[in-house]
């Protein structure tokens, strides 16, 4: 067993503990290489299949092609996607240039804190490309997430199954126990828990694994010939591309291995503020 | 690929954990400049001088109060192979986050402040290392600098605490004097410390060996779930779960603990892969069997000759992390591999001070941070091993209410003692079986069980299902279940036990649909098989007032069904029989 293998038993562990332990369970998916390698991760598990929803939440500021990808993904492995949006914060003008810690807290932390509870209007995407709205609105307790410890320091400290309170929040100066794979799987009624598949995988193993399973990535990872890349992936205005020349997976690998820049260089929001990501975290951001 | 290696970092608070890891962060070049000079601007910002402990300090509390609050991952790339190092908190507030960090590591190394000693949590972390099996431990007696690198004092602190952990069995590999601040014997040999001639950290950390796949030893592949995604058009009954020792493969003679079922493994299921020839230790996996035969998660599968031990009384070493003390009677929840089930306290023997290794007898609680030798008497039985037979079927954690609580390892089982003696009984049929009977009767024997809300509307449903199925010349028994004691069912599954079971199987075996209400669980599992040995092939649908059937496409054997509490009882009624008349038909 290598390491991806290890790395790969662990997360499909995670997921079928998952599935056993929540009633109302759904998974962000935010169209990005980790997420996607985390859905594939769960068609593994469960055999070709994903049995439950897929979460996505759209601020209508994400790159156009992303909304493209997953709307045909949809069709070909026969997925299940809700999404939602901060409506009244959309139609009021929200917007980066309001600050760019303000916009993330509306359009993403705000907008899936309604979608998971159920206040906010749910879309149902339809394997026929339109949209409807999904009539069940029952409060998702169980929301697999897909974070990485190496992102940044407060994903560092998480568990791979994190209790959030009544208002979303995480309270990670006193986080649970979690040994031996028991994981938190009782909670109080109103509260819900986020699960993290991927919490153990660098951005190197995501590279690693999408190269060994042949998994089809949205393809603003590579550079289309303009010698710009995405390394990582959000909304248009936040998010800037990179300069390389990476053409497949194999290129990024070689990449990688040479550069300490840190994955998330090129989101702005980040920048704001030295603890910017905890302070979004705690707030129930993913 | 290169190999992956965990190692915590562990020892008293303050003794320079985490200006360790960034030392050898920042001597291997593993991080990214950006990074050090973000923190450089915030040190400046707030008038400190510089802290390497604040790469992994990442939380904002953290860097105010300068401790570690909870163990942080960071990876960097060795020599030969990458490292994961686990950043543990010393104080003793945050031992929970130690025992997670320390829980996922392979190997340690306990960190003693040269000016401080052995302090008490050096002796604590060092026996709950000795208690979660981490045996690869390399001991750093750190800032060396204040003691101007003594050889003396180090040789003092070493044979102390060298003598403290032969008690528990464990013995390092290496002790190493370092300054971290300055980086002395962390990745570059000290010039200051000529006497010592051992490794430096990265040495020893190159010398921790990666513990094998433990393939050759008995299999386990304790039960995590069983599928049938039959809605999605998929046929096949798959076991799932991880295989934690051993190996398997197609044709495998195997028994379920504790039921004892044996059957043989028919395939290797495998999403986007080849049908794979084999499985070993630590993957994860899914099976589908000769036989349909009825298992359920928590159950432990293994080659027939080498089954595990079969016990409701278990002899345990346990760590306490609760806020509530431990208390003798008390009844927790406990989970071991798959398994999920309520126990009592029996016996409390003795509980030992983790830091002085002094014990008492003759206590009713065990108070936080205290390790203990307990009995605990399980509800139902479990299948487990003990700790020096197998590693991960022998550990298991007990549950207060919502919160993990604690943590132990099975050192014995005792003989099991039955609370219920009626549960011993055992009848055997006539002749004319079930299947004669349905044959007959032209419906199959169907179990309905309605889990009642407050309003009892469920029993007026079962009353009118059953006048309605009596009415189309259907043979049906309704019953209604309740109890006072509702309360004392606490956190724990209603379960059909005992004389309830011993009658609805009479019922179900004599070719009846049987209408059972029992009162609403709120917490019993929704998706939970209610069991039921000896009645595997008779379809059980199990209904309640409330949101989303959604999870029942993937289960084996029990269908769901939740109706609307809203909704019309002529609705309600017919939404049943619709889905009941599918089992009453079923071949």
């Amino acid at each position: 067993m290598d390491n991806l293998d290890r790395l790969e038993a662990q997360s499909v562990y995670i997921l079928r503990e998952a599935y056993k332990n929540f009633k109302n369970l759904c998974m962000l998916w935010s169209i990005g290489k980790d997420s996607t390698v985390m859905l594939w991760l769960a068609r593994k598990a469960f055999f070709g299949h994903v049995p439950f929803p897929l979460v996505h939440i759209d601020t209508s500021y994400k790159i156009q092609s992303m909304v493209e990808y997953r709307d045909r993904m949809v069709k070909e492995w026969n997925l299940s996607i809700i999404f939602g949006q901060n409506e009244a914060a959309l139609a009021e003008g929200m917007n980066h240039q309001r600050g760019r810690l303000n916009c993330c807290a509306s359009l993403k932390t705000q907008a899936l804190k309604s979608t998971l509870d159920g206040t906010g209007t749910r879309y149902r995407v339809m394997p026929d490309g339109t949209y409807t709205i999904e009539p069940n609105k029952e409060p998702y307790t169980g929301v697999i997430v897909g974070a990485r410890g190496d992102e940044e320091g407060s994903r560092s400290k998480e568990r791979y199954f994190s209790p959030r309170g009544v208002d979303n929040d995480w309270n990670l100066d006193d986080q649970p126990p979690e040994l031996w794979n028991q994981f938190k799987t009782d909670f109080a009624p109103g509260t819900h828990i986020r699960i993290h598949p991927i919490l153990d995988w660098s951005e190197i193993n995501i590279w690693e694994y999408i190269e060994r399973e042949g998994i089809p990535i949205i393809p603003l990872y590579f550079d289309q010939g303009d010698g710009r890349r995405y390394r990582s992936i959000g909304c248009a205005p936040c998010t800037s591309s990179v300069a390389s020349c990476a053409k497949t997976t194999e290129d990024i690998l070689v990449e990688l291995r040479n550069t300490n820049v840190a994955e998330r260089a090129g989101r702005a929001q980040d920048q704001e503020d030295p603890h910017a990501m905890e302070k979004l975290r705690r707030d129930g951001y993913m | 690929m290169r190999e992956q290696m965990n190692i915590v970092i562990v020892g008293h608070v303050d003794h320079g954990k985490s200006t360790l890891v960034g030392r050898l962060l920042a001597d291997t070049h593993a991080i990214d400049p950006a990074k050090i000079i973000k923190i450089r601007n915030l040190c400046d910002q707030q008038g400190k001088a510089f802290e390497l402990s604040f790469l992994l300090d990442a939380l904002e509390a953290e860097q105010a109060q300068g401790i570690t609050i909870d163990s942080a991952r960071c990876f960097f790339p060795g020599e030969t192979r990458d490292y994961l190092i686990i950043d543990a908190p010393g104080h003793i507030e945050f031992l929970k986050n130690m025992i997670t960090g320390a829980a996922r590591a392979e190997a340690a190394i306990l960190l003693i402040d040269a000016a401080e000693g052995v302090r008490e949590n050096s002796r604590r972390h060092g026996y709950l290392l000795s208690l979660l099996g981490i045996r690869q431990i390399v001991v750093v007696v750190s800032k060396m600098d204040r003691v101007g690198f003594s050889a003396e004092t180090f040789t003092q602190i070493c044979d102390e605490y060298r003598a403290f952990l032969a008690q528990l069995d464990v013995f390092p590999a290496a002790f190493i004097p370092v300054s971290a601040m300055d980086g002395d014997n962390v990745v570059t040999r000290s010039e200051r410390a000529l006497w010592y001639e051992g490794p430096t950290v990265l040495e020893a950390m190159d010398g921790f060996r990666k513990a094998p796949q433990p393939e050759d030893l008995p299999l386990r592949l304790p039960v995590q779930d069983v599928y049938r995604f039959n809605r999605l058009g998929d046929d096949r009954r798959i076991i799932a779960g991880r295989v934690t020792q051993g190996s398997l493969r197609p044709g495998d003679e195997v028994v379920f603990s504790p039921s004892g079922k044996r059957t043989r493994i028919l395939r290797i299921e495998a999403f986007s892969a080849l049908e794979p020839e084999s499985v070993g230790a630590g993957r994860s996996t899914g099976l589908t069997m000769t036989e349909e035969i009825y298992v359920q998660r928590g159950d432990v599968m293994a080659h027939v000759d080498s089954a595990p031990r079969v016990s409701n009384r278990l002899e345990a070493n346990v760590f306490w992390l609760g806020r509530q003390p431990l208390r003798l009677g008390k009844t927790y929840k406990l989970k071991l591999a798959t398994y999920s089930g309520l126990c009592e306290v029996e016996e409390i023997r003795k509980v030992v001070d983790a830091s002085e290794l002094s014990s008492s007898t003759g206590r009713e609680r065990v108070e936080r941070h205290e390790v203990a030798e307990v009995v605990l008497r399980l509800r139902r039985p479990l299948a487990c091993d003990l700790s020096h037979e197998a590693t991960d079927t022998s550990r298991f954690v007990l549950v207060d209410g919502y919160d993990l609580a604690g943590g132990g390892i099975v050192r014995g089982v005792l003989e099991t003692q039955d609370d219920d003696p009626l549960a011993k009984w055992t009848t055997e049929a006539g002749d004319i079986d079930r299947p004669l009977r349905e044959q007959k009767r032209g419906h199959r024997a169907v179990l309905l069980i309605i889990h009642d809300d407050l309003e009892r509307t469920g029993q007026a449903l079962a009353a009118a299902l059953e006048e309605s199925l009596w009415g189309h010349h259907h043979e049906v028994f309704r019953l209604a279940f309740a109890s006072d004691d509702l309360h004392k069912l606490g956190g724990g599954r209603l379960e059909l036990r005992s004389t309830s079971y011993a009658v609805v199987a009479t019922l179900l075996n004599a070719g009846q649909i049987v209408i059972a209400t029992v009162p609403w669980a709120d917490d019993f599992t929704h998706h939970e098989s209610l069991g039921l040995p000896g009645l595997e092939m008779v379809p059980k649908l199990q209904v309640r007032f409330g949101p989303d059937d959604r999870l029942s496409d993937g289960r084996l054997s029990d269908d769901h069904l939740s109706l609307d509490p809203a909704a019309e009882p002529r609705a309600q009624h017919d939404a049943v029989k619709r889905r009941l008349s599918e089992h009453l038909r079923s071949a």
